[in-house]
This record gives C-alpha cells, sequence and structure tokens, in this order.
C-alpha cells in the first residue's frame, strides 16, 4: 500500500524534481552506486537463544539519498505503521495536491494579472474597488477547503491518541544528555543506546549518525505503550518512517500507542534541541517477531511475564484495541 | 481611495513645499543633537533602518556560517570559530547552537522588527496620517536606544561563558527550559535575556507610541476607516505588541529568577514544568510572527495599488482581515507545540484554529489580485519585489497549512519543513515586503532615484538564491532531518549542498543592493515629489522628498468625496 501512495507522491513532485534537475549535474551519474549495497547482516555478536542482531534494509526506516532515488529523497520516508500509512495518505492525496493547486493557481492569477493588465496593453484602469460576490466566494472556498482537511485532519488525531489495551508492552524511553536509554518495566530490561562512531556504523553496514550500539527492540504487531521522558533537558523521541514524534520533558511522562506493521530497523534522531550533542543521539528501532523479541529479552537477562501475569493486567483491560482500519482514500 | 492626494489637494498642496522655506519649521540641530538626542520621526526611522541593515547584515553573516557548514556533511569550520581542537564535537556543537540562537534573534527582535515598525513605520505612519510627527518624540527616541542597548547586550552574550562547552547562548531562540535555566550555568543567557528585556521593553513603548500617534493624530477628516492600509497594518501590529511583549516579559523573568533566584517555575524538581515556559513563550511567539508580516502586509498593498493605479480592492476586508489575523493570532500558540504531549482535544482545536488563519490570509492574497485586475500596472522595482511576495507568501502560506493539521506535524515538527515554512514566509515574505517598501520609499526618504536597472537585478537573483536555498529544505524534511543539526547522515547531503549554493546566490545579490545603495547617493538623480505618478495618492506623495524637517505644521483636510462604503456600481 505504501508502494502505492508513494509512486502518486512521486508524480506530483515529478515536475519540480525536473526543474531541479538541470541545476544538478551530479546527480545522473550517482545511481548505481549506493543500490547495489543492500546491507549484509551485522556479526551476530549478540547472537543469543535465536535473537540475531537485524541488519537494516537499504531505503527502509531510513532517509534516501539524492544519489540513490531522487523523487524518494524529495519526500516522506515509506511507512509502517497503519497511522502512518493513513498520515501520508492524507498528505499525499489531500494536502499536496491542494497546496500545488493553491499556489500554481495564485502564480496564474499572478502572472496572467500582470500580463494582461500592464500599462501598455490598459492603458486606462478601472475603478473598482468592491465585488461583494467575488468577496464571498473567496472567503466561503478556502472554508470549505479547510473544511475538507479537517476531517481526515481530526480522524488522525484520534487514531494517533488510541489509547493502548492494558495489555500492551510498555517502552519507557528516557532522553539523556546525549543518549537514550530504554526501560522494559514488563521484562526488568534496561539498554542505553549510543551513537556509533563512523567506523563502527561502517563495520555494521549501517548509516553513520543513525545506528546505535543497542537498539530499542520491539516485537512487530503487536501494541507498544511507548512512553517518553527525560533526565535532564527536553528531547525529543522521533522515528520518521513510524510517523511517531513525542517530546521527551523531564518531570512528565507522555504515551503514545504504536503497532509496528513488519519487522525492520528504522532510523530516527532527537528533535528537541537539547544541547551540544544534540546531532549525535540517534533512535534505532529494531522490530523483529515475538519469539525473537522474547529472545533478545532473555540475553539481556530479561524476564517474560508469565500468563498469569499477563492475565492479571488483561483482567482491569479495556477491549482489546481495534484492528486499524485500512487507509482513508 | 479617500486617501487620495487630490482629495486634499486645496489645503495641502503648497503646504509640503512651503515648509522647506519656513524658518522656525526647518531649525536643523546639530549632528550629534539630531541623530543621538532625536526627537524626529523621520530621523528616528531612519536609525531604524540603518541599525536593521547593521543588524541584517550580521544575522545574515551568520547565516552564512551555518550554510558553509551544511555544505557537506561532517563537521569542518565549527572547531576553528569555537576556538577548539579539532575533533572537539562538543565545543563545536555548542558553537553551532550559539549561532542558531543569534541568527534567529537577531533577524526576528533586531532586523525584521525594527525596519518595518520603526524604520517604515516612524517615517511613514505619521506622514500617511497627515500628523507633524508621533506623539511622544522622546519616547520615540527611547524606544530606538533601547533597542540597539538590547543588540548590544546579544552580541555581549557571544563572548561570556554560557555553558560546560563553550562562550555564548546556544538556547536556540526559543530559550526552552531547562535547556536555558539548569544547563546554561555561564552569564551568556542572562545577557541574551537581558537583551530580550530591552528590546521589547523598546518595542512596547514604540507600541503605545503608534496606537496614541494613530488614534489622536489624524488629519481632520481622516476617520479610521480612510487611513491608508500601511497605518491599518502598523494599528494592528502595535496592538499585537503591546499585548504579546508582556507575556514574554513574562516568561523569560521567570526564567531568569529560575536561573539565579532558586524560583522553581519551570524545573519539576520543584513543582515547576517546563511546558508553562513553552505556552507563555508560544503565546507571545505567534503574535510575533504577525506582527513581522502585518506591515508587510500594509505596504504590499500601498504598493500593489500605486503600480496598478487602482485602489486597493476591497479596502474595509482588507482592513479587517488584518484585525481577524491579529485576533486569531492569539488563540492557535499551541500549534508549536504538537508534540510535547498534548490532549487529544487540545491538539483538535488548535489544528482546526490554525487553519481559520488561512481564510482571512487567503482574502488578502486575492484581493490583492483583484487590486491588479483591471489596472494598469507599471512594473516598477517596488512592484516586482510586492509581486515577488504574493507568490512566496503563498507557497510558505500552503505549507503553514500542511503544518497546522497536528497529526501530520507529528512528522515534520522540529524538522527542515519547519524551517522552510517559515523562512518562506519570513526571509521571502517579510524579508521581499521590506524590500519592496525600500525601493518604494526610497526616493522620498533619500531625495534620490536608485537604479530600476539594479533594482531589477537585485530581485532575480535575489529569487533564485532564496528559493534556491528554502525550497529543498523542504525535502530534507519531509526526509526527516532535523533543524538545529550542524551535521547529518550522508543521505541528506545532496540537498544540503544545493541550499548552500543558493546562500553564496543569495549574497551576490545583497552585493547588488548595496551597489544600489551607493549608485543612488553618488549618481542618482533627483527624486520628485511623487515619483511613482498617479497611482501614489497617499499623503507623503504630496510632501518635498525628502520630506522636509518637519511637515504639517498646518494639518491638511481630507475632504469627503470618496466613501469606502459606497457600494455603486464601479463605473460610479
Amino acid at each position: 500500500m505504501g508502494q502505492a501512495f508513494a509512486r502518486m507522491k512521486f508524480s506530483i513532485l515529478a515536475l519540480m524534481a525536473a526543474v531541479l534537475a538541470v541545476a544538478s549535474p551530479q546527480m545522473a551519474l550517482a545511481q548505481d552506486v549506493a543500490e547495489a549495497e543492500v546491507a549484509a547482516p551485522a556479526d551476530a555478536a549478540e547472537s543469543a537463544g535465536g535473537y540475531d542482531r537485524l541488519a537494516p534494509t537499504e531505503g527502509k526506516g531510513m532517509p534516501t539519498s539524492a544519489e540513490d532515488d531522487m523523487l524518494k529523497s524529495m519526500t516522506f520516508q515509506d511507512q509502517y505503521t497503519q497511522d502512518g500509512i493513513y498520515a501520508l495518505g492524507m498528505h499525499d492525496y489531500i494536502l499536496m495536491p491542494v497546496i500545488t493547486v493553491i499556489s500554481i493557481f495564485v502564480l496564474g492569477l499572478l502572472l496572467y494579472a500582470g500580463w494582461r493588465f500592464r500599462l501598455a496593453a490598459n492603458p486606462v484602469p478601472s475603478k473598482t474597488t468592491h465585488n461583494t460576490l467575488i468577496e464571498v466566494i473567496w472567503t466561503i472556498v478556502p472554508v470549505i477547503i479547510l473544511v475538507v482537511i479537517a476531517v481526515p485532519s481530526i480522524t488522525l488525531l484520534a487514531r494517533q491518541y488510541e489509547t493502548p489495551p492494558a495489555d500492551a508492552i510498555t517502552i519507557k524511553a528516557v532522553g539523556y544528555q546525549w543518549y537514550w536509554g530504554y526501560e522494559y518495566p514488563d521484562h526488568d530490561v534496561e539498554v542505553i543506546s549510543n551513537m556509533l562512531d563512523e567506523s563502527e556504523a561502517l563495520a555494521s553496514g549501517e548509516p553513520h549518525q543513525l545506528a546505535v550500539d543497542n537498539r530499542m527492540v520491539v516485537p512487530v504487531g503487536v501494541p507498544l505503550r511507548i512512553q517518553t521522558t527525560a533526565a535532564d533537558v527536553i528531547h525529543a523521541f522521533a522515528v520518521p518512517s513510524l510517523w511517531f514524534k513525542q517530546d521527551a520533558v523531564p518531570g512528565r511522562l507522555n504515551e503514545r500507542m504504536l503497532v509496528i506493521d513488519e519487522p525492520g530497523v528504522y532510523y530516527g534522531q532527537c528533535s528537541e534541541l537539547c544541547g551540544a550533542l544534540h546531532g549525535y543521539m540517534p533512535i534505532a528501532v529494531e522490530a523483529v517477531p515475538m519469539e525473537e523479541f522474547e529472545a533478545w529479552v532473555l540475553s539481556q537477562n530479561g524476564t517474560i511475564p508469565s500468563a498469569e501475569e499477563v492475565a492479571e493486567v488483561d483482567a482491569d483491560a479495556a477491549p482489546a484495541d481495534e484492528t486499524a482500519e485500512a487507509p482513508a482514500a | 481611495m479617500a486617501t487620495t492626494a487630490e482629495g486634499f489637494d486645496a489645503p495641502t498642496a503648497g503646504h509640503g513645499g512651503d515648509h522647506s522655506h519656513d524658518d522656525h519649521g526647518d531649525h536643523m540641530p546639530g549632528f550629534f543633537a539630531r541623530w543621538f538626542m532625536s526627537t524626529n520621526h523621520k530621523d528616528i526611522g531612519t536609525l531604524y533602518l540603518i541599525f536593521a541593515i547593521i543588524a541584517g547584515i550580521i544575522g545574515g553573516a551568520i547565516s552564512g556560517i551555518m550554510r558553509l557548514e551544511l555544505a557537506e556533511p561532517g563537521i569542518q569550520y565549527l572547531f576553528q570559530f569555537a576556538g577548539a581542537a579539532e575533533g572537539d564535537i562538543a565545543a563545536a556543537g555548542h558553537m553551532w547552537n550559539v549561532f542558531i540562537t543569534a541568527h534567529g534573534l537577531i533577524m526576528v527582535f533586531f532586523m525584521v522588527m525594527p525596519a518595518m515598525i520603526g524604520g517604515f513605520g516612524n517615517w511613514f505612519v505619521p506622514l500617511m496620517i497627515g500628523a507633524p510627527d508621533m506623539a511622544f518624540p522622546r519616547m520615540n527616541n527611547i524606544s530606538f536606544w533601547l533597542t540597539v542597548v538590547g543588540f548590544l547586550s546579544l552580541l555581549f552574550s557571544m563572548f561570556v561563558p554560557g555553558s560546560a562547552n563553550g562562550l555564548g547562548a546556544g538556547v536556540g531562540w526559543t530559550v526552552y527550559a531547562p535547556l536555558s535555566t539548569t544547563y546554561a550555568p555561564g552569564p551568556s543567557v542572562d545577557f541574551a535575556i537581558f537583551s530580550l528585556h530591552l528590546a521589547g521593553a523598546g518595542s512596547i513603548l514604540g507600541a503605545t507610541n503608534f496606537i496614541t500617534t494613530i488614534f489622536n493624530m489624524r488629519a481632520p477628516g481622516m476617520t479610521l476607516h480612510k487611513m491608508p492600509l500601511f497605518v491599518w497594518s502598523v494599528l494592528v501590529t502595535a496592538f499585537l505588541l503591546l499585548l504579546a511583549l508582556p507575556v514574554l516579559a513574562a516568561a523569560i523573568t521567570m526564567l531568569l529568577t529560575d536561573r539565579n533566584f532558586g524560583t522553581t517555575f519551570f524545573d519539576p524538581a520543584g513543582g515547576g514544568d517546563p511546558v508553562l515556559y513553552q505556552h507563555l513563550f508560544w503565546f507571545f511567539g505567534h503574535p510575533e510572527v504577525y506582527i513581522m508580516i502585518l506591515p508587510g502586509f500594509g505596504m504590499i498593498s500601498q504598493i500593489v495599488a500605486t503600480f496598478s493605479r487602482k485602489p486597493v480592492f476591497g479596502y474595509l476586508g482588507m482592513a479587517y482581515a488584518m484585525v481577524a489575523i491579529g485576533v486569531v493570532g492569539f488563540i492557535v500558540w499551541a500549534h508549536h507545540m504538537y508534540t510535547v504531549g498534548l490532549d487529544v482535544n487540545t491538539k483538535m482545536y488548535f489544528t482546526a484554529a490554525t487553519m481559520v488563519i488561512a481564510v482571512p490570509t487567503g482574502v488578502k492574497i486575492f484581493s490583492w489580485i483583484a487590486t491588479m485586475w483591471g489596472g494598469s500596472i507599471e512594473f516598477k522595482s517596488p512592484m516586482v519585489w510586492a509581486l515577488g511576495f504574493i507568490f512566496l507568501f503563498t507557497v510558505g502560506g500552503v505549507t503553514g497549512v500542511v503544518l497546522a493539521n497536528g497529526g501530520i506535524d507529528d512528522n515534520l515538527h522540529d524538522t527542515y519543513y519547519v524551517v522552510a515554512h517559515f523562512h518562506y514566509v519570513l526571509s521571502m515574505g517579510a524579508v521581499f515586503s521590506l524590500f519592496a517598501g525600500f525601493y518604494y520609499w526610497f526616493p522620498k526618504m533619500s531625495g534620490r532615484m536608485h537604479s530600476e536597472f539594479l533594482s531589477h537585478l537585485h530581485f532575480w537573483v535575489f529569487f533564485i538564491g532564496v528559493n534556491v536555498i528554502f525550497f529543498p529544505q523542504h525535502f530534507l524534511g519531509m526526509n526527516g532531518m532535523p533543524r538545529r543539526y550542524p551535521d547529518y547522515p550522508e543521505a541528506f547531503a545532496y540537498w544540503n549542498q544545493i541550499s548552500s549554493i543558493g546562500y553564496a546566490i543569495m549574497a551576490f545579490s545583497m552585493l547588488i543592493f548595496f551597489v544600489n545603495l551607493a549608485y543612488a547617493y553618488l549618481a542618482g538623480r533627483k527624486a520628485e515629489n511623487n515619483p511613482w505618478g498617479e497611482g501614489a495618492t497617499t499623503l507623503e506623495w504630496t510632501l518635498t522628498s525628502p520630506p522636509p524637517f518637519h511637515q504639517f505644521e498646518t494639518l491638511p483636510v481630507i475632504e469627503d468625496h470618496h466613501d469606502y462604503h459606497d457600494h455603486r456600481p464601479a463605473s460610479a
């Protein structure tokens, strides 16, 4: 589905790309270089009980360089959550066409009026200063357009704020100057996540400044309760390919549900100015099948909550999460 | 329009000219008294403009360093600027944060605001309403000098200790706690805060001065609904300043006491809340962005009408659209805070309220185009800048509609998309209107004509430059590049490089601007009273160029033979 959206979006951006391409000699030739380099699996250093550190897939969960794919470098990353797909669809099918048409419409009017009513062509200016009908039209039409935008926008917000079910797996992301800590209270696990330096990132076949030593490993396809807070200044936990961004504010606990559709490594970066090394505390979310997640938990000396414990929580639980709807439009 | 010159030709025609021969009216003080103790609105306006140009050069140079550093991945230049060892990433990162902070604060408080309100507002509000000067000339003077001292305090803050990682305040122009409190122990942030206090006090005094002037000193017959739209725009702006700046003053005073006197307004360890600061800051900060653009709206209205030889279309709609933007501007602030953890209903409200602003803004865009419609358009330099403004502001406006959606903003908040958006409305919107206004009024202010060729060349090179800088930043933001980063993953390299090339183009265009200024003063021909022809109908064009030191000692009388409420067909 995400690919279908992408195709549509690319056609909208194609014109701008063509214009900019004229000014860019380097990009045509660079296409083939990085395409082949699908990252090799990382050395399975932490391999224990069925868990292997997942290798990232080129172009998935990370930004795309213009050399690899010009059009993809000009737009959103592909989305791997249902809310993200919905939001991207809203952007691509509603917002982007609307703002493109409005901009071109205004430009067209300016050019036409400038040409048609230039001094030479129209030496005697009219004295018109009012036209109630046109004024009403250009007030009402924008209102209608905004209402059209507001409906999916409000729907999107409602989806994003769905309460996680009681048995959702809780992960608390804590921002520190300048690294992330991920606490798994259900599993008695805590990992500290620092950026890999350039040589380490290259060695593990990951993009520098996005790669980290210990990732936030999560199970795929189940509700996650992502909590964010910070120990010092405000940080922001952001993963563009999951359409997820939540500030980590000291003294506050923000919470949002996240369900990741498919296994993969999804990179993000701190998105609230947090001091000198703000640019160097990336986020890497690794989504794996539940068995591998549990293997990872055990490899971290964590515990898997027993069935009774989960049932206990479920007893007070609200009805289970409504399965994600198909994206609109 | 009712404020047409022919409306009061009889009473005023001779006056402008007469004044320059008026002995007691043109007693000119000596150099020091004239420029350092000025009570003359035109001289103070000139001082503001010179000040804004100097601040703009400094703020623009800082952005040049930023684009240089961002031209390729890795840290190349920041080590030298920080005076740190090669490889001291923390020092470089802090230096970067100092640059982005200084760039933002300088451009907002010491370039755009002084130029728009202090410069053009001071110069032309009294002239356009037929007043001899501002209501409180001495207060006008202190407003200016407070701004200057505020600027010095900000510059000084860059050279005193900030955090453990170096000199200067690296907290962003938003100065969010606790980064700006517990985590920036040096005196630098105190000086930066003090700078905002001073500039804010200057602006509040200026705002009261404009409100008083506009309410009390309009020429006989000039009702509020006959004021030129530029005066309307300054009036609305003055109210925004008056209502918003005290909130900023309160917020940063609380920061100051948190920093120095043990209070914990924004410190959760003492029961405070960092998000409270953000609410206070943006309650000021959102009106502030309209403060920066509304006078531009006013200028564009004057210019489009002048060069279309046609009165502004939908005058009342234009005036009240500005009032509406001002009012709604106060109730949308939390759209800057969509990711702090707002309640879902709060976020829905701010999404809806924010989108409402597009309606009065659309009214203005379409009314400018309707003003051109049926006119006799001359593409003089102010007009091409105004047309550039209308288009680029539209582009910046529509990306604002995208960002207004709280759910969409989740992915765009604090990315380069936001940087692109607000530079389209400010670096292109506000700055294009400033250049439009500058070329429009430069002959009036200086008495000299600038070169039309150089002005057009400046426009085209600047237009290409800023678009090459900022359009690719939309791509970077959508693809996920966060803002306020000195360094980035390889994937973002290409568009960053394009953006930096755009900076070089833009910088070259500024050379053309200064050459044009030099040309005007050295070789420019003398400007007539009204160099722009029959479309220039506001009062300032009835005076000499430059106007006499004191004008309108006998007030012009505005005759009532045009009526805005006249809805008769166009032929009337």
